[in-house]
């Protein structure tokens, strides 16, 4: 077991963790905004994959290009599906809005398996076959695009929070829901508003991802447990929590396939994740 | 001395909501803890009820030491408690509430039904027994509470601000109720209270707390009239 | 209550007098129905009676499964002895889990997800175990199927019919039995509001612990019964997160912590989803997922609009109280 292929290993884990980190981030923001746990998030991400397989095949749209307009068709619909359906049902107790994402989960797998049928779907481009070379190390193009477009996007909604005025509005009703109300702000549109960013996220997330792996069906649940993994570990609410636990689990994943079988690498995750939630549930880096 | 409490401090992340505090309850009599909201009255309720464990001191019921041991345990001990916020079990029927409580001391289910029965009666609400506790009133919420605690056949009853909220009528219906239970049977009481009304009506030795210190002890005509509470209350006296 | 009675009455009548008025086909969707409801009962007592959301149930069906499945298989020991160990392990599970999550603290959506983690864990850990099969699934022996063998479990689809009526019909009346004794109110208690349970002397750890290896060990008899029934067992097929979905549709729909909700859940479920397939069918449509698109649909509807389930309205319909 050469360092260098140990070492190639966790870059290419870390180049895909910090994709992974974009998806969780998408999951993070929500649950840390609208208290909603969406159960839907992974299935979001596998649409989004295969929204950028398809306007690959009609028009040869490069995933980095379909970023954007699918991330604005995935904010759009965010936005709609916390307005009609998560906002009326927000009395609701907990478990029962927890049902409803997962049933709107169920749809969404099941449309992508009854549209696009069972077989993997799959962008190729060419620079997916090259890598950069430095000195013994061997990075792959697309994986460091796909890690550089996460985490520019992480950047943007790192900044928009910061110093944006809607995105501080959105922290005042994350932090305090009646008294944003008192304030005047609107907070139902602002967590349809939110829905709609971290939909937006998982886009953009989903698009760099279709360079890495074939897309199917099953992955949608897979990702929506990987991305819960991703944020209890890295802690609930927090943005960098998020991106470092999608790296740790990134890594992990990548060892674990280097050093146990492949096939049992989500193991791992789980097991990191039944670690954490009896340890220390508030994540790394999170507060409760 | 059927509850004491010695020097007991309790601490929420830095945060001293009690502070060395001691008092004692004697058997069968009622007494009341007030003071300003913040002061740590409830936090008080908490650690003898077991929801906390103190930081440091003891609290001896009937001698033996309680402090440590969990909410169930302290119940069997022969604590009883209600809430602040009113927790009743919504789903459940009223007679359904009371009869958990009764279980605590019944063998059967039957059993337990019986004794939850004449609970409901002793509180007047009899009428409502097989309503879903979830329709009731909150004066008729606040006096399930107490019914539910009653059946565990308690001898220290914990009362959390049960007043609040209830119009004075109704207050005063509460104050006959716990007069003549804890004349009847010998109950010992201990009441968190704002409605000063009841604790006058009711307390025979009240204990004030202030920044989760006890500032004062006594019979509420001393209690009254002690300086340290009045500033507590109402401020210090200023020249104008 | 009189009134209840006679409706259980006559609907044990019927359906004990079943399959003498439909064929093998019907047969076979009213076993499915029964083990639909007899897990979904299982689940529920978890569920609506402790108030525990468990989404990685499908665990004790592929630990109860595989368990009594290995058994036969390696050693030609039937399912009267299999259902013991399948027991005991599942229990053994529930408890484990159930310790992790109460003792720190964990409860809710996290409590879920932990249920989740370890059904998951548990599926990738058996695609790798060759004693049970690996990913290419484990096949049972299936011996001629005209006589009743009562002991290896095997016969007639009359057999599995009855065997499945008699497990359902018990966990209806233990569960009836349950929710009037102590266990129920405490049960009932814990759910409600757990901070007051205890503030009334119980001891909800251990109760919440009695609830899941009740849960667990009732669920294992399931897996007991789809191994013998099926005869073939594949790790990512009977621990997939589909199939606890599929096993919390029914008392989700019908109704959670009533006693008919999981039983009514099932058969309304069952019997729509299988008119769809078949009238799709008929049209020329066969779609693999759209089963699962009608289960989604019908969860998302009774998510929104009958938030108790389906069950209490239509109790209510007809006057009775459970």
């Amino acid at each position: 077991m050469s360092f260098d292929l140990v070492a190639n290993v966790v870059i290419a884990g870390v180049l895909t963790g910090l994709v992974y980190g974009l998806m969780a981030l998408g999951l993070s923001v929500i649950f840390g905004v609208v208290r909603v746990v969406n159960f839907a998030h992974g299935e979001m991400m596998t649409v989004a994959m295969y929204a950028a397989t398809l306007l690959f095949g009609a028009l040869h749209l490069d995933p980095f290009l379909s970023m954007l307009p699918v991330a604005a068709l995935f904010f759009v619909l965010g936005y709609a599906l916390q307005a009609g359906l998560i906002n009326p049902f927000i009395t609701r107790p907990e478990h029962s809005q927890f049902m409803l994402l997962v049933a709107v989960a169920i749809v969404m797998v099941n449309a992508l398996l009854m549209i696009f049928g069972p077989d993997a779907r799959n962008v190729q481009l060419d620079y997916q076959l090259e890598s950069f070379e430095i000195g013994k190390l061997l990075i792959d193009k697309a994986r460091l695009y796909a890690a550089l477009a996460a985490v520019l996007a992480a950047a943007g909604l790192f900044l928009f929070f910061r110093f944006s005025l809607t995105g501080k509005a959105i922290r005042a009703c994350a932090d305090n829901y009646l008294g944003a109300k008192v304030v005047g702000l609107n907070v139902k549109k602002y967590y349809a508003f939110t829905f709609g960013l971290g939909s937006a996220c998982v886009a953009v997330a989903g698009c760099a991802m279709a360079l890495l792996v074939d897309v199917t069906p099953p992955l949608g649940p897979y990702y929506t447990l990987l991305a819960f993994v991703i944020v209890i570990v890295g802690g609930l609410g927090s943005m960098t929590g998020a991106l470092l636990g999608g790296v740790l689990i990134g890594v992990s994943e990548a060892l674990a396939g280097l050093f146990i079988t492949p096939s049992a690498k989500s193991m791992f995750s789980f097991g990191l994740l039944i670690l954490v939630l009896l340890l220390r549930p508030q994540g790394l880096l999170g507060r409760r | 001395m059927d509850l004491q409490v010695k020097n007991i401090s309790k601490s929420f992340r830095g945060l001293r909501a009690v502070n060395n505090a001691s008092f004692e309850v004697p058997a069968g009599s009622i007494n009341a803890l007030i003071g300003p909201n913040g002061a740590g009255k409830t936090t008080i309720f908490n650690l003898i009820a077991g929801v906390y464990a103190p930081d440091g001191g003891e609290i001896l019921f009937e001698g033996k030491r309680i402090d440590g041991l969990r909410p169930d345990q302290v119940c069997a001990a022969g604590i009883g408690r209600t809430f602040q916020l009113v927790k009743p079990f919504a789903g459940l029927t009223v007679l359904d509430n009371v009869i958990v409580g009764a279980l605590q001391r019944e063998r059967t289910v039957a059993g337990a039904r019986g004794h939850a029965g004449s609970i409901l009666r002793k509180l007047g609400l009899d009428a409502k027994a097989h309503l879903p506790a979830s329709s009731l009133t909150l004066p008729d919420r606040k006096r399930l509470e107490v019914a539910r605690a009653l059946a565990t056949r308690p001898r220290l009853l914990l009362l959390d601000e049960v007043m609040a909220g209830l119009r004075p009528t109704e207050c005063d219906q509460m104050v006959e109720v716990f007069r003549d239970i804890s004349r009847a049977e010998g109950l010992t009481i201990l009441l968190i209270e704002h409605v000063m009304r009841a604790v006058m009506a009711l307390a025979r030795h009240i204990g004030v707390l202030h920044h989760g210190e006890v500032i004062a002890r006594g019979t509420p005509e001393q209690v009254v009239r002690d300086p340290a509470v009045l500033e507590c209350y109402l401020g210090e006296e200023t020249q104008v | 209550m009189r009134k209840e009675f006679v409706y259980l009455g006559i609907l044990a009548l019927l359906m004990i007098a079943l399959p003498a008025f439909v064929g093998p086909y019907a047969l076979s969707v009213a076993t499915l129905i029964l083990y639909f409801a007899y897990t979904g009962q299982a689940w529920n007592v978890m569920m609506g009676f402790a108030g525990q959301l468990s989404l990685g149930h499908s665990l004790y069906v592929g630990v109860g499964a595989y368990a009594a499945g290995a058994i036969f298989f390696h050693y030609g020991i039937g399912p009267w002895a299999g259902l013991w160990v399948a027991m005991l392990l599942c229990v053994a599970l529930g408890l484990v889990i159930g310790f992790l999550a109460f003792r720190f603290g964990i409860s809710g959506v996290y409590f879920a997800l932990l249920t989740i983690a370890f059904a998951e864990f548990t599926r990738i850990g058996f695609d790798h175990l060759d004693w049970l099969g690996g990913p290419g699934g484990m096949f049972l022996k299936v011996a001629q199927r005209d006589t009743w063998d009562v002991l290896n479990f095997r016969g007639p689809p009359l057999m599995y019919y009855y065997s499945m009526l008699l497990l359902t019909m018990g966990a209806f009346v233990l569960c009836a039995w349950l929710l009037r004794s102590r266990a129920g109110y405490y049960w009932q208690a814990i759910r409600e509001n757990e901070e007051a349970a205890q503030a009334l002397g119980i001891n909800t750890f251990r109760w919440k612990m009695a609830a899941v290896a009740l849960s667990a060990a009732m669920t294992s008899i399931s897996g007991v019964f789809f191994a013998f029934y099926y005869n073939n067992l594949f790790p990512h097929e009977i621990f997939s997160m589909n199939r606890s979905i599929e096993l919390i549709l029914g008392p989700v729909i019908g109704g959670i912590g009533t006693l008919f909700g999981p039983i009514f859940g099932a058969a309304v479920l069952t019997l729509l989803s299988d008119g769809i397939t078949e009238a799709l069918a008929a049209l020329g449509w066969e779609i693999p997922g759209i089963k699962q698109v009608f289960y989604g649909l019908v969860l998302l509807a009774v998510v929104m609009f009958l938030p108790h389930g389906i069950w209490p309205f239509v109790a209510r319909l007809f006057r009775i109280t459970r």
